[in-house]
């Protein structure tokens, strides 16, 4: 989020509606309207002193209306923009021409009545929709008392009351009466999987958040009782099931239970649910969570027709299979929840997938409309130290605690310091006028500032370092807001004391800091796709659509992978053989691969026989799209299997079922689910298995009406839109009945004929049946991924598939740079998010090609060959595969960075035997000076007291 | 940072602040393209802001 604050190519229009959207993909017009926010975002310091002046109260919505905010606010400190806003709802000013207390309060003039509503024209070259989701409507809550009792909240709500900078700053508490709820219910599918609200889809993430706040809750209060009441868990995602399992052992209990009602029971809530044994049963719960699925955007229809596109039977953007993210308009593409409910590392693939589609149709705009900013030459920087100390107020942040103007006099006595002043905002625009001619007028080499947090303010200051022709690594912060006025808020005198340390301590760091060289490396714009199925297929020819050649290695001599057959792959075959920048090796491995970020190189073997060869590759980046394999368990679920024309897998059952004649679908089949997965033989859920199962069950119904089809399940985890299947299979006569791990069916064969038994807990008995047919839901494997995974040095899970950098905000990512992977090497999933997370990986790969080099942050690790003595501590220490041994002139081992991969962690300098290692920005020198700058001062005070 | 006001060749629109608009214009601009990011509400972030921590990192959702 700061990130798209800072990045001076992201104009951020907020407050802003769509009007119109018109013309062709390349040229399209947006007319938008921007309501005014009454504040000067380029004045707004963001000091909140109008908040503490307003008169006015109004609800929070941020805090979901659990809390009070004024009309003028922000809705949290790290906001983007950080600029306040005055709802004209509820301001006095705005609503009856009085007030305006807050003009004269504001000491930066940043609030201005007069503006008015803007309007502008767009020119754009494409569109991404990415307007998420609305919320489920409050008449479908009412069931459970939700408005009637203040302690059932929904799922958001509890997430407020959960949060430290929520309504109870982070203590969850009945509204009720303020007490600490110790009974606990979450009720699943509130507006999901619900016909009655017209919502017969899945929402697909209410299970996990679920189990989320509910761990979460936990971690509040571990006495809290805890029950979650569901008809299907549903954490069919990468390592969801492992996460369920962690919340039972931690307490949490899951009762399979359709909720008829809660209805408030003096202090308490009455919850009143039935099980499958046809039980009523009521419990009393202190409060009630809901968790609300995700509805349509409520401006979904209005939106698509101003744009052109369709919509779904939900209003979801409606998309293809083989196209997830592409509206039914060129040039309009989509992702996110408004594609259909889905979690944020999905929304994060598609948003990712989306901008590499877009990238691809506007290629020839690319870098048209790019700001690449110049700064002046660096001067040069002298041998005598020039010190600039700036000590920031913070409005009254820091100033009303810590002693601002007696803590820059102190520095002013300081060595090397040669000016030094106070300001009221330091990060202001005119601040960093003032700044820039400071630096000039005293020919300042080194700056410090003592104001807030660096995570925030650093790259702002830096920037006006470069401005001013200073290297940026010449800046030193001091964060005397966070660690002096916030924590120290009663004690003013210590506070001010700890702000002289801190002060202290960074000028003697910055005594000794010294420019830092900004690197970077070139970039080989060619890419390496390894697995030719429809993940790898769609990796490659996105690529190619972007503008980049790559080469494309299957082992198989035939391209196509798991899904050959459908006319969509083949489709894709056709396309690959026939572009010019995919070139295609079959029957190809890798066998080598050296280098990194921009410039690897591997060696792969190619071709049969005679025909083997072996071939050098040079390449920038590398895509793994290896995939998986069907998995075929020799015993599941305690039955030892002997795959026969009977007992089948689901995929041979979809083949036979695709020929001719009415036969081909038994008149009796008994379909058993999780047969080798979720803890039987594999530890994981297969997420597919489900819905291809409800597949093959409609498609033997509809071949064959008489049949008799049971399916055997735990969880039926049809997601998102897939429930449609499952509600029909139900209506047509599939029989769906749970088993529990500790009561499991029994398969057996004897002379030919098949019996399956198993506990019908609606019957409460033990069954057996003579079905013609067993279908079993076998899950799926990885293709061997270890060779892979040691081959390029990235991890894998325990279940063998390939780890991401970061689960949520890198999904297609591997811990390596300028490795990424997609498709069924990531985790199981259904072709369309194989193709939108093929299209993902295929984006997040261009960029490096895009840019052409690789920018290396000047605080790397340095290694001095004179000092290091080649003892290989640093390379297996290193995380990121930074480190390589290189021979010297004399032909002795030495350790050297491969300054690209390097993310300057510092595990190798500190554990350096022989101080080889520094850090940039992080010497020895400089940290020793630091620490002795604070102990001196202190040494000296206890001798004054002794 | 002062922005450019005018509109050019070489933009998109992102329409929707949240974590899939985010993330989809910090993407396009790595990308090499200019990103009007449009958002209805007075600030980007979307639900994800509002959220706790988030799974199975526990990272603050900011």
């Amino acid at each position: 989020m700061v990130e798209a604050g800072r990045s001076p190519n992201i104009e951020i229009l907020t407050n802003a509606d769509l009007l119109s959207l018109k013309g062709q993909p390349g040229n399209f017009k947006a007319d938008i309207v921007q309501r005014p926010r009454y504040i000067n975002a380029d004045d707004c310091t963001a000091c909140g002193l109008c908040t503490t002046y307003c008169p006015r109260h109004q609800v929070d919505d941020y805090n979901e209306g659990l809390n009070i905010t004024r009309p003028i606010h922000i809705d949290y400190p790290q906001a983007v923009p950080a600029t306040y806003y005055i709802d004209p709802r509820s301001c006095l000013h705005l609503t009856h021409e009085t007030c305006q207390i807050c003009v004269p309060v504001c000491q930066s003039k940043a609030i201005d009545f007069s503006q008015k509503p803007e309007e502008r024209t767009l020119e754009i070259g494409a569109v991404i929709m990415s307007p998420g989701f609305g919320r489920i409507p409050e008449d479908t809550l009412a069931k459970y008392s939700f408005g009637k009792h203040p302690d059932v909240v929904t799922s958001i709500e509890f997430e407020r009351l959960l949060n430290p900078s929520g309504p109870f700053t982070g203590e969850v508490r009945c509204l009720s009466d303020n007490r600490h709820p110790h009974k606990i219910a979450f009720i699943q599918c509130v507006g999901s999987r619900d016909i009655g609200c017209d919502n017969g889809y899945c929402s697909s993430v209410c299970c996990m958040y679920a189990i989320k706040e509910a761990v979460v809750a936990k971690e509040h209060d571990p006495d809290a009782e805890i029950t979650i009441y569901y008809m299907d868990i549903r954490t069919q995602g990468k390592e969801f099931d492992a996460a369920q399992k962690r919340a039972e052992d931690k307490g949490i209990k899951f009762v399979r239970a359709k909720v008829a009602d809660v209805m408030p029971w003096g202090d308490h809530l009455r919850l009143t649910y039935s099980t499958l044994d046809g039980t009523h049963s009521f419990k009393a719960y202190d409060m009630v969570v809901l968790s609300v699925g995700l509805e349509s955007p409520p401006d979904a229809q209005k939106l698509a027709d101003m744009a052109g596109f369709k919509l779904n039977k939900y209003d979801f953007c409606n998309t293809d299979t083989f196209a997830p993210l592409a509206t039914s308009k060129e040039g309009i593409y989509v992702a996110g929840a408004f594609n259909g409910p889905m979690d944020i590392p999905e929304s994060v693939t598609q948003s990712s997938g989306a901008a590499g589609i877009a990238s691809g149709l506007i290629k020839k705009q690319r870098g048209r409309g790019i700001i690449h900013k110049s700064y002046p030459d660096e001067k040069e920087m002298g041998d005598e130290v020039r010190i600039g100390v700036f000590v920031c107020h913070c409005g009254i942040n820091i100033g009303s605690v810590v002693d601002v103007p007696d803590v820059s006099n102190y520095a002013g006595d300081m060595e090397g310091v040669v000016y030094y002043t106070e300001s009221l905002y330091s990060c202001s625009q005119d601040a960093q006028e003032v700044l820039k001619e400071k630096i000039k007028e005293h020919d300042l080499n080194r700056v410090v500032i003592a104001a807030c947090s660096p995570r925030t303010h650093e790259p702002l200051f830096q920037e006006t370092l470069k401005d001013a022709g200073l290297n940026r690594s010449l800046f030193e912060m001091v964060n005397i807001r966070d660690q002096c006025s916030w924590v120290h808020a009663n004690e003013p005198g210590a506070a001010t004391d700890k702000s002289k340390d801190l002060v202290r301590m960074a000028v003697a760091k910055a005594r000794h800091i010294q420019p830092l060289p900004e690197q970077t490396v070139p970039v080989n714009k060619i890419g390496l796709v390894i697995g030719g199925g429809i993940g790898g297929m769609t990796a490659a020819l996105n690529l190619a659509d972007q503008g980049f050649s790559c080469s494309l290695i299957e082992k198989q001599d035939t391209l196509g992978g798991n899904f050959k057959k459908l006319s969509h792959t083949q489709k894709l075959i056709d396309q690959v053989k026939k572009n010019k920048l995919v070139s295609v090796y079959t029957n190809a491995e890798l066998q080598q691969t050296s280098g990194f970020v921009g410039n690897f190189s591997s060696i792969i073997t190619t071709g049969k026989g005679a025909k083997a060869k072996e071939v050098t590759l040079d390449h920038g980046i590398i895509i793994i799209a290896t995939g998986a394999r069907e998995h075929r368990p020799e015993t599941a679920l305690g039955n030892s299997i002997k795959y026969s024309k009977k007992i089948v897998t689901q995929s041979e059952l979809a083949e036979q079922l695709e020929g001719k004649g009415k036969k081909r679908a038994p008149d009796s089949i008994v379909m058993v689910q999780c047969a080798g997965s979720r803890g039987d033989d594999l530890n994981y859920c297969s997420k597919t298995c489900c819905i291809t199962a409800v597949q093959n069950a409609l498609r033997v119904k509809e071949i064959n009406p008489d049949s008799q089809v049971i399916m055997l399940y735990r969880d039926i985890r049809t997601y998102g839109y897939a429930e449609d299947l499952y509600q029909d299979a139900r209506q047509k006569g599939v029989l769906f009945i749970p088993y529990e791990m500790d009561n499991k069916p029994a398969i057996a064969e004897k002379g030919g004929k098949l019996s399956v038994s198993f506990f019908d807990p609606i019957l409460q008995d033990d069954v057996s049946m003579n079905p013609q047919m067993v279908a079993l839901s076998v899950g799926m494997v990885p293709e061997e991924t270890d060779t892979l995974s040691k081959l390029l040095k990235v991890p894998v899970t325990a279940d063998k598939f390939f780890l991401e950098a970061h689960v949520k905000l890198r999904p297609v990512e591997l811990p390596v740079d300028g490795v990424y992977v997609c498709g069924l090497a990531h985790s199981p999933k259904p072709i369309n998010e194989i193709i939108a997370q093929a299209q993902a990986a295929s984006a997040k790969a261009a960029m490096p090609l895009v840019k052409g080099y690789v920018t290396v942050d000047p605080i790397v690790s340095n290694i001095d060959k004179e000092i290091c003595i080649g003892c290989k501590l640093c390379t297996s220490l290193c995380p990121y595969q930074a480190i390589q041994m290189v021979k010297d002139e004399n032909n002795r081992p030495k350790a050297e960075t491969i300054v690209a991969s390097c993310k300057a962690c510092g595990i190798c300098a500190s554990h350096c035997p022989t101080f080889a290692i520094s850090m940039g920005g992080f010497t020895n020198e400089q940290l020793n000076s630091q620490i002795e700058a604070f102990g001196k001062e202190i040494l000296v005070k206890e001798t004054e007291a002794a | 940072m002062a922005k450019a006001k005018k509109s050019r060749e070489g933009a998109v629109m992102v329409l929707g602040g949240g974590i899939a608009g985010v993330q989809a214009a910090l993407d396009l601009t790595d990308l090499g393209y200019y990103v009007y990011l449009v958002e209805k509400s007075p600030a980007i972030g979307g639900v994800m802001a509002q959220l706790d921590k988030t799974f199975p990192t526990n990272d603050c959702s900011l």
